[in-house]
């Protein structure tokens, strides 16, 4: 049976509620990082089906930089922070003004993948401490894994323990003085954990 | 030349196909693997994308045999069977099994490609189909096509641009 049919706007609504508070805390440090205010927007939160998730990022060939953390602790699972290559490219200029952009059009150099990789912490990591503190459960993100590939290989990596389900989609935007950069973050947790979320979060699904 | 058909397979997913011009597409294939099957007397092609080594820990009911290597092959055999294919003549084509992200720990069970790719050549093995050739393992996606009237499986990827095996 599909988990997700048994979670409703009661549930949904506090994972936005988290989400917005986890947003908070990542213009916060995404500022820091910046060195210039950077402003999050509210996170749009819904479910999204199994075999539409790589739709939502131009579907399962789309090119796209991607960012994986493996979450561990009470609650586990997998997230991915997804944006397009040119996305991806222009928050590296925002971060390293002052270097040229490295050659080729998927290309990305060491440092500017360990700077992604930073942005893919930062905003995954404020999400997960959000969730966590509403939790009182420890969650500890991975090493962040970089990519830039056809979303469909990339995706298919969270979906591997899962039979039909859905997925938690977080819709992340910031702006960067008049940039707006526009990512996708999901996250999918293990079957075994997915109750344990809302049990914990004391909205215990039907 | 007619335009070729393509036929889509989808994740999870296994299709036969028969005659000329049809091209059987899977997408995005990363620790997944494609198995292109191909009896070039009949002209039988069979593409599955499968997803995991072993039904043993499915949890699906009823079971999608598409999504696991040990029941994808033998459900794909007998697919094309019924359209024309003979067992001795049907050879084999893998590609994909890759390993996307370096930061998984070698322990994760997400460090699934390789397994992937065992379990096909374990399972091609059972039907004594022989393997002509392979894409298999690295570090990036692939998108195949296998043509109904060639055999000739052709790969995609983001940083190499295109094959033919």
């Amino acid at each position: 049976m599909n988990e997700w049919e048994r979670i409703g706007e009661n549930q949904l609504d506090l994972l936005r509620e988290i989400g917005n508070i986890g947003a908070g805390h990542a213009a916060t440090a995404m500022s820091k990082l910046l060195n210039k205010p950077v402003n999050m927007e509210v996170p749009q939160v819904r479910l999204v089906p199994f075999d539409q998730i790589a739709e939502q990022v131009g579907g399962p060939e789309a090119v796209v930089a991607a960012i994986f953390l493996r979450i561990e602790g009470q609650v586990s699972g997998n997230m991915f922070l997804l944006m397009s290559v040119q996305a991806a490219k222009e928050l590296v200029k925002s971060i390293f003004p002052l270097e040229p952009s490295s050659s080729g059009d998927l290309y990305f150099s060491d440092i500017e993948i360990s700077a992604l990789s930073e942005v893919g912490n930062i905003l995954a990591g404020s999400y997960l401490s959000s969730l966590s503190d509403f939790m009182q459960a420890s969650l500890s993100p991975t090493v962040p894994g970089f990519a830039v590939d056809m979303a469909g290989a990339i995706l298919a990596y969270g979906l591997i323990p899962f039979d039909e389900t859905d997925a938690l989609l977080i819709e992340t935007s910031f702006l960067d003085g008049m940039e707006r950069i526009e990512s996708h973050m999901f996250l999918l947790p293990d079957p075994d954990s997915f109750a344990r979320i809302f049990t914990l979060l004391g909205v215990p699904a039907q | 030349m007619t335009e070729k058909v393509i036929v889509k397979v989808g994740m999870a997913e296994l299709k036969a196909a028969s005659g000329e011009g049809q091209l059987l597409r899977t997408v995005g294939l990363g620790s997944c693997v494609g198995i292109a099957l191909y009896d070039r007397f009949a002209k039988v092609a069979g593409l599955a994308h499968i997803m995991l080594p072993s039904s043993d820990i499915a949890r699906d009911n009823p079971l999608n045999k598409a999504k696991y290597a040990d029941t994808a092959i033998p459900e794909l055999l007998a697919r094309m069977q019924e359209i024309g294919a003979v067992m001795p003549r049907i050879v084999a084509k893998l590609a994909g099994g890759a390993q996307m992200f370096s930061s998984v720990p070698e322990s994760s069970t997400l460090r699934i490609g390789q397994r992937n790719v065992d379990a096909c050549k374990a399972g091609l093995l059972r039907y004594n189909i022989p393997i002509s050739a392979e894409d298999t393992g690295g570090n990036y996606g692939r998108t195949i096509e296998l043509d109904s009237s060639t055999g000739i499986l052709f790969i995609r990827s983001v940083q190499f641009g295109a094959k033919e095996l």
